[in-house]
């Protein structure tokens, strides 16, 4: 990466510091894992919520 | 010469005949799946064939090109980036299908190996990205190895499977443990298509939720839903 690439990229994630951490009780994670996690639940959530295109008229074909 | 063709005993053969009894080959390439399959909570096992065909990939380049190519080239950069990105999408999808087979009880209707296939398949994923963490040759790899030593030393396997010796990882990383993965999600595919895609509960099987015998099922669902 050049150096006006790294400037970019730098300038919207700064990891020139120890990793943010989540504490509660004997959990010890850090916040992009936390986050991540959460993201996981997010598309699980909107997976079984989310209609698929076409499953209407599949069902209505097979019926 | 006789016009009636005389059955061969041989291995091949044997195994060909098994092989098509337990999964023809429209079983094993279907055209069409159940209507239920159209949902999106399905999608997230080809999600994870489709992001583990992109790591072999990135890893093989990598592979050829040899350790430390990815640090020095912007082109081995790039692999390294596509490999560990892949990775984060495949252990994501993968712990949605996970959940996702878990709440649907995907081991109903005979498909226990299939559930045992996926299960498998996940904790064997976890080293194999492990000793990928510990062979990136970079001070990340050897905070991780550092303190992986201490966490396998205690239940005493560290002389087997020492996370600070590069070889032993990488090896463990571009053979052992990748042909271990690809093997079980070959299983699991093959076991997916002989048993089909398990489907939902039958809701409307279910006594909570099935009419009463007179008739008055909305009726009595909403008195019974305001009392």
């Amino acid at each position: 990466m050049g150096e006006v690439g790294a400037n970019v990229m730098g300038a919207v994630f700064n990891l020139n510091h120890p990793a943010h951490t989540v504490d509660w009780n004997f959990i010890h994670m850090s916040v992009a894992n936390v986050v991540v996690i959460g993201l996981m639940l997010v598309v699980f959530a909107l997976a079984i919520l989310l209609p698929f295109p076409g499953a209407e008229r599949r069902r209505g074909d097979a019926s | 010469m006789s016009a009636t063709p005389t059955r061969s005993s041989s291995w091949t053969v044997r195994v060909r005949e098994a092989g098509v009894a337990a999964l023809p080959p429209e079983k094993l390439l279907p055209d069409g799946q159940p209507t239920y399959v159209a949902s999106w909570i399905y999608v997230f096992g080809v999600a994870s064939i489709a992001s583990l065909v992109v790591i072999i990939t990135s890893g093989s380049i990598l592979s050829l090109k040899g350790p430390a190519w990815w640090h020095y080239t912007g082109v081995g950069h790039f692999f390294n980036s596509v490999h560990m990105w892949s990775v984060e999408l495949f252990f994501f999808v993968m712990v949605v299908h996970l959940w996702g087979k878990y709440w649907m009880a995907a081991w109903r209707g005979g498909r226990q190996r299939v559930w045992i296939t996926g299960a498998v398949t996940f904790v064997i994923a976890v080293p194999t990205a492990l000793t990928g963490y510990v062979s990136q040759q970079n001070f990340d790899a050897q905070w991780i190895s550092t303190q992986a030593k201490d966490g396998l030393n205690s239940v005493g396997v560290g002389a087997f499977f020492n996370v600070t010796d590069f070889g032993q990882m990488y090896s463990y990383h571009v053979l052992l443990l990748p042909l271990a993965v690809v093997g079980l999600v070959t299983a699991h595919l093959l076991l997916v298509r002989t048993h089909g895609v398990v489907p939902p509960f039958e809701l409307d099987r279910r006594p909570a939720l099935a009419p009463p015998p007179d008739g008055g099922g909305a009726a009595s669902a909403s008195a019974g839903a305001g009392s």
